[in-house]
C-alpha cells in the first residue's frame, strides 16, 4: 500500500533527524510507536472502526513536513484577531506543528507549566514524564502510533495541585503556507488533584491548500480536579483533521468536554476516557455542523472502569449537500463498576435528500446496578414548523435557519463560558447563513 | 375590488379533492363565519390561502387586495397583510417566541420598506400587544407554543395576530379547547384589533364563539362548496336544526 509505504519509509529515513534537539521522552518512545504503527497498518474502509471514515484519499496526498523545524515567518498574535469579545483569555499559538513562544510574558501562578511541549519536558522531566505518552502508548489507533514516532512539539498545560487557574486559556492551532502540509500536533494537560483550568483549543486554517492535521492530545485530571475542555473548528473542505484525545480521571474529578465544529472538510475524532476511581463525572458533548462533501466521524469510549461515576454524551449533528456524520459511542462499564450513571445520546438533522448518518451508539455493561440508556434518531426538518413560520412571514431560508439553530441550541448551552457561549452563537448564526466559508483569504474572522 | 376574491376554487391534496369551486368574496370591514359539517373543506380553505405545501390548486383563481394570491410564496401572503390563527398550532422547541416574533415583525416591516424595530420599541410592541390578551410574560420568553395549554396556545395565536396587524384574518376553531374564560378573553382581543378597514373569517362549528365575534355574514360550507349563505340568523338556526336539512334542501 503507497500510504503506508510512505509514512514508514519517511520515518525510517528521517528517524536521526527526528532525535535532534527532540527531549528525552519524546524520542524514548518513538520506535516503540513506529512498530506499532507498522503492525496496525494505516486504517482503510476494511478496518471496523474507520468504516464510514476512509482517510487514504487524504493520506495519499503528497504534504510537505517540516521535520526540520524551519520558521515559518508568522506573526500568529497579530493574525488572528479572532479572540472572544469580552472573554479575555490567555492566548497560545501553533503554526501547523511548531509551537510560537509569546512575545509578551505570560503570567499564570506559581508553578503552573506550560508552552512548548518538547522544551518543558526538557525543564520539567520530574513532572512531565510520567504523563507523556502514558494513555496514548495504550491505543490500538494507528494514527495515534504514527504520531507518536513523528511528534517534534507540541502545547503542555501542567497544573499543580491546589492551583486554580482562573482565566480562560485558548490554545489555537492554525494551518498556514501556500504549499500542503501535514502537522503532527501534540497536547499534554495534567491538572493534578484539586487543580482546575478552562482550555480553549481552536483549529483554523489561514490559506486554502491542502492540510493534514494528526493530533494526539492527552488528559489528565487528578483528584477533585476539574477541566473545561472546549474545541472548535474552523478550517476548511480541503483540510483533514484525525483526533486522539486519551482522558484518565482519577477520584471525584470534573470534566466538561463540549467539540464545535463549524467548518471542517474530514474530521476523526477519536475520544478514549478512563473513569479510574471512584466519584468522577464527566460530561461530552458534540455538535457538527456540516455542508457540501463534509464528513465528521466522533467515536467516544467511555470506559467505567471504576464503580460510581457518572458520564453523559450528548452528540448533534446537523446535515445538508452530500455530508456525511458518524457518531460511534461507546460505554463500557466494567465488571464491580457498581453504581455507574452512564448516559448517552446522539441526535441527528439531515436537512438535504443526500446528507447521510451513520450511528452507531453501543453499551457493554459488565456489572448489574448500574443506571445505563441510550439513543440515537435521525430526522428532517419539521415541515408543520416550517410552515407555520413562513405563514408568519418568515422566509423558508430564515425559517429552517430557525429551526436548526433551535436543534443546535441545547449543546451551546453546555457551553459553561458565558462569554464563549454567546461567541459561539454568533458563529453558528453566520454558519447556517453561509457566511463562514465565504471569506477565502481568512475564513477565521467573520 | 374585493378585498378577497375566490372564483371556482378547485383543491386537492394527493389524489384527493376536497374543495369543488368554492366561490367567496370578503370586503373591509366584514366578518365572516364559515361553518359546516366534519370535513368539508374548512381547514382545506385556511390552508389552501396561505399556502400550505402539501395542497395543489387545481382549478381557480383567488384576488388578495387586488393581486393573484396563488402565485405568492406564504410568506409573501402574510406579508401582504393575510394571517392564519392554526387550528393545532405548532410546537417549536427551541426557538424563542420574542425571537420568533422579532424575526416576524421585521420582516413584515421590510416588506413594507420601513426600517426594522430596535430591541425597545420592539417590546414596547410586545408588551402592549400581550396585554390585549392577558398572554403571560413568562409565556411570551419561552420556546414558540412548547408546553401551552390549549387555551395558551390560541391566546398565542391572537397575540401574534395582533403583533402582525393583519388586513385578513382567518380564524380556524379558535374557540376548540377554550374555556369559557379563555374564549371571551380571545375573542374581546379579536374585536379589538378589528377595524372597518380589516376583514375576518371565522371558522367554527359552535355558535358560542360567534356571540362574541359577531359575523354579518354566514357561510356553510359542504363537500367542497360554499352551499348556503345568509345573515347571522343562519348560525342560530343551525345550532337549532343541525346541518341536515340544508343537505335535504340541496337534495343531497
Amino acid at each position: 500500500m503507497k500510504a503506508q509505504e510512505t509514512y514508514s519509509n519517511l520515518f525510517k529515513n528521517y528517524r536521526e533527524v527526528l532525535r535532534l534537539s527532540a527531549a528525552r521522552a519524546l524520542d524514548g518512545a518513538r520506535d516503540t510507536a513506529f512498530a506499532r504503527f507498522e503492525a496496525l497498518g494505516l486504517p482503510t474502509g476494511k478496518n471496523e472502526d474507520y468504516r464510514y471514515c476512509d482517510l487514504l484519499p487524504a493520506l495519499e496526498v503528497d504534504y510537505g513536513l517540516n521535520l526540520f523545524r524551519m520558521g515559518i515567518p508568522a506573526h500568529p498574535g497579530e493574525v488572528f484577531r479572532c479572540d472572544v469579545p469580552t472573554l479575555s483569555t490567555r492566548l497560545f499559538f501553533v503554526v501547523n506543528d511548531l509551537y510560537y513562544p509569546n512575545k509578551k510574558p505570560i503570567e499564570l501562578p506559581e508553578g503552573v507549566v506550560f508552552g512548548s511541549l518538547n522544551e518543558q519536558l526538557k525543564a520539567h522531566p520530574e513532572c512531565l514524564e510520567r504523563y507523556y505518552n502514558a494513555l496514548c502508548s495504550q491505543s490500538q489507533d494507528a494514527m495515534a502510533a504514527l504520531n507518536t514516532a513523528m511528534v517534534q512539539d507540541g502545547f503542555v498545560l501542567y497544573i499543580p495541585a491546589g492551583v486554580q487557574v482562573e482565566q480562560p486559556l485558548q490554545l489555537v492551532q492554525m494551518f498556514q503556507g501556500d504549499i500542503d502540509i501535514m502537522a503532527t500536533r501534540r497536547l499534554l494537560v495534567v491538572l493534578e488533584e484539586g487543580a482546575s483550568a478552562q482550555l480553549i483549543v481552536c483549529d483554523h486554517a489561514m490559506s486554502t491548500a491542502k492540510y493534514f492535521s494528526n493530533q494526539v492530545s492527552e488528559i489528565f485530571l487528578g483528584k477533585g480536579a476539574r477541566l473545561e475542555y472546549y474545541e472548535m473548528e474552523m478550517t476548511h473542505d480541503k483540510v483533514t483533521r484525525v483526533s486522539n484525545t486519551y482522558i484518565s480521571q482519577a477520584a471525584d474529578s470534573d470534566l466538561l468536554m463540549n467539540n464545535i465544529g463549524l467548518e471542517n472538510g474530514l474530521t476523526r475524532n477519536n475520544v478514549e476516557l478512563i473513569f479510574q476511581e471512584a466519584g468522577a463525572k464527566a460530561d461530552l458533548s458534540g455538535l457538527s455542523l456540516l455542508s457540501r462533501q463534509q464528513l465528521s466521524d466522533n467515536h467516544v469510549v467511555v470506559n467505567h472502569k471504576a464503580g460510581g461515576c457518572n458520564s453523559n454524551q450528548t452528540f448533534k449533528y446537523v446535515m445538508d449537500g452530500a455530508a456525511r456524520g458518524v457518531f460511534g459511542g461507546k460505554v463500557l462499564v466494567q465488571p464491580g463498576a457498581q453504581q455507574t450513571v452512564a448516559l448517552q445520546s446522539n441526535a441527528n438533522l439531515c436537512t438535504s435528500k443526500e446528507a447521510r448518518m451513520h450511528a452507531m451508539p453501543q453499551l457493554e455493561i459488565y456489572a448489574d446496578d448500574v443506571t445505563c440508556s441510550h439513543g440515537s434518531a435521525t430526522g428532517q426538518i419539521d415541515e408543520n414548523a416550517l410552515f407555520y413560520m413562513r405563514q408568519r412571514g418568515l422566509s423558508e431560508e430564515e425559517a429552517r435557519m430557525f429551526l436548526k439553530f433551535a436543534f443546535a441550541g441545547d449543546i451551546v448551552e453546555r457551553i459553561s463560558l458565558k462569554p464563549l457561549q454567546a461567541r459561539v452563537r454568533m458563529l453558528i448564526g453566520k454558519r447556517f447563513r453561509g457566511e463562514l466559508s465565504k471569506c477565502a483569504e481568512c475564513n477565521i474572522c467573520p | 375590488m374585493h378585498l378577497l376574491e375566490i372564483k371556482n376554487l378547485h383543491a386537492s391534496i394527493g389524489d384527493k379533492e376536497i374543495l369543488k369551486g368554492l366561490n367567496l368574496t370578503i370586503d373591509e370591514g366584514e366578518i365572516h363565519a364559515i361553518m359546516g359539517p366534519n370535513g368539508s373543506g374548512k381547514s382545506t380553505l385556511s390552508a389552501v390561502l396561505t399556502g400550505h405545501p402539501a395542497y395543489t390548486v387545481t382549478e381557480g383563481e383567488v384576488y388578495f387586495k387586488g393581486k393573484n394570491l396563488l402565485e405568492m410564496p406564504a410568506e409573501v401572503r402574510s406579508r401582504e397583510g393575510l394571517f392564519l390563527s392554526f387550528q393545532y398550532p405548532v410546537e417549536i422547541p427551541g426557538v424563542s417566541m420574542v425571537n420568533f416574533m422579532r424575526a416576524a415583525v421585521n420582516e413584515h416591516r421590510k416588506y413594507r420598506g420601513e426600517a426594522p424595530l430596535n430591541a425597545s420599541e420592539f417590546l414596547k410592541l410586545m408588551r402592549e400587544k400581550r396585554a390585549l390578551v392577558e398572554l403571560d410574560n413568562k409565556l411570551a420568553n419561552r420556546s414558540v407554543n412548547e408546553g401551552f395549554s390549549g387555551g395558551e396556545k390560541k391566546r398565542n395565536e391572537i397575540f401574534q395576530m395582533a403583533m402582525l396587524d393583519p388586513v385578513l384574518s382567518i380564524l380556524d376553531e379558535t374557540d376548540s379547547g377554550l374555556d369559557i374564560d379563555a374564549l371571551r378573553i380571545v375573542s374581546e382581543g379579536v374585536n379589538k384589533i378589528h377595524t372597518p378597514q380589516k376583514a375576518c373569517v371565522v371558522i367554527t362549528h359552535y355558535q358560542r364563539l360567534l356571540d362574541y365575534i359577531k359575523p354579518s355574514i354566514v357561510h356553510v360550507l359542504y363537500q367542497g362548496k360554499i352551499v348556503k349563505t345568509a345573515g347571522f340568523e343562519l348560525v342560530g338556526e343551525l345550532e337549532a336544526k343541525g346541518y341536515d336539512w340544508i343537505k335535504q334542501e340541496l337534495g343531497y
